[in-house]
């Protein structure tokens, strides 16, 4: 199926035009979707929700730090998804996507971790502490770091992708161990307040909060993520015929 | 609303440093990522314009 002429076409110039096109209309749609349900969101969290009976207000920071932590995870899964069937099938429209996806993964891990901190400091007493979940927590952002570095530093785009996958790949292994580092390790961090078998131990305004903000960052993660692409496309493509007759205008 | 005046909501029950400051952080970063997303986009458009390869 990928050997044939059209096949192959399709995939190395009219996947990167078509998209670059199609996500060009998307993004002002995702970014008006991100800001409504930012505002919906902070205003439950913030505006509706009660304060908690043991934590005090200090809780609300859950209405950004869970939110950024399960996209740290999940840009991770789209990232290594990505880099594998762009290394396995040469396609390389998803190698691109991995490369897109890769710094805002990094930005919601280092806001996961900067918010733990400070949701760390007034519950727990500390700042930081090398527990299991923080730790490979920590180890996500060194990956993220890790596979910007190795594939911008390689020249060849193909050669880059395919490195790149790799470490993408082994990594991966990190993503079970950060969500069941607190049921295998017991240290200081909680475990889950929600999971999809045992239901959820928070208030219902509480948790409708975290859930609207983390279809805010949903949105937020592909509108930038489109941009980001967007370029990395137009910078390979930029020898063809359609991007000479797009900066022609 | 939740809180009995503005000054309450600032206050945030005595932990205002900790959440204003996972708050201010979210919105520097995801104010700053865009904006350079966007950069790249607009710097990726002209170098295509221009023809010029680096």
């Amino acid at each position: 199926m990928f050997k044939n002429h059209s096949g192959l076409t399709w995939f190395t110039y009219a996947a990167p035009s078509r998209f670059y096109g199609m996500a060009g209309k998307a993004i002002p749609w995702l970014w008006a979707l991100c800001l409504a349900l930012t505002v919906a969101g902070l205003f439950i969290g913030f505006g509706i929700a009660p304060t908690d009976f043991q934590q005090g207000d200090s809780y609300r920071i859950i209405f950004i730090h869970v939110p950024a932590a399960w996209m740290s995870m999940t840009i991770y899964a789209a990232m290594a998804f990505f880099a594998v069937l762009g290394w396995a099938f040469n396609t390389r429209m998803s190698s691109m996507y991995a490369r897109a996806l890769a710094p805002t993964g990094a930005m919601f891990t280092v806001l996961a971790l900067w918010t733990g901190a400070l949701w760390g400091k007034p519950t727990w007493g500390t700042w930081w502490v090398w527990d299991a979940r923080i730790t490979t927590e920590f180890i996500l952002l060194l990956l993220y770091l890790g596979y910007m570095a190795l594939t911008e530093a390689i020249d060849d785009e193909r050669r880059a992708a395919n490195a790149g996958a790799l470490l993408a790949l082994v990594g991966a292994v990190n993503l079970p161990v950060i969500r069941y580092s607190v049921v295998w390790w017991n240290t200081l961090h909680q475990g889950s307040s929600v999971s999809a078998a045992g239901g959820n131990k928070m208030a219902t305004t509480m948790l409708v909060a975290m859930l609207i903000m983390t279809l805010a960052f949903w949105a937020y993660s592909f509108a930038v993520a489109f941009t980001r692409a967007r370029a990395i496309v137009l910078e390979s493509e930029r020898d063809t015929e359609w991007v000479r007759s797009l900066t022609r205008g | 609303m939740y809180w009995n005046s503005f000054n309450d909501f600032v206050h945030m029950g005595g932990y205002g440093l900790y959440v204003w400051g996972s708050a201010g952080m979210a919105l520097l970063l995801m104010l700053v990522e865009p904006i350079l997303a966007a950069k790249r986009h607009r710097r990726a458009l002209e170098q295509a314009a221009s023809g010029d390869n680096e």
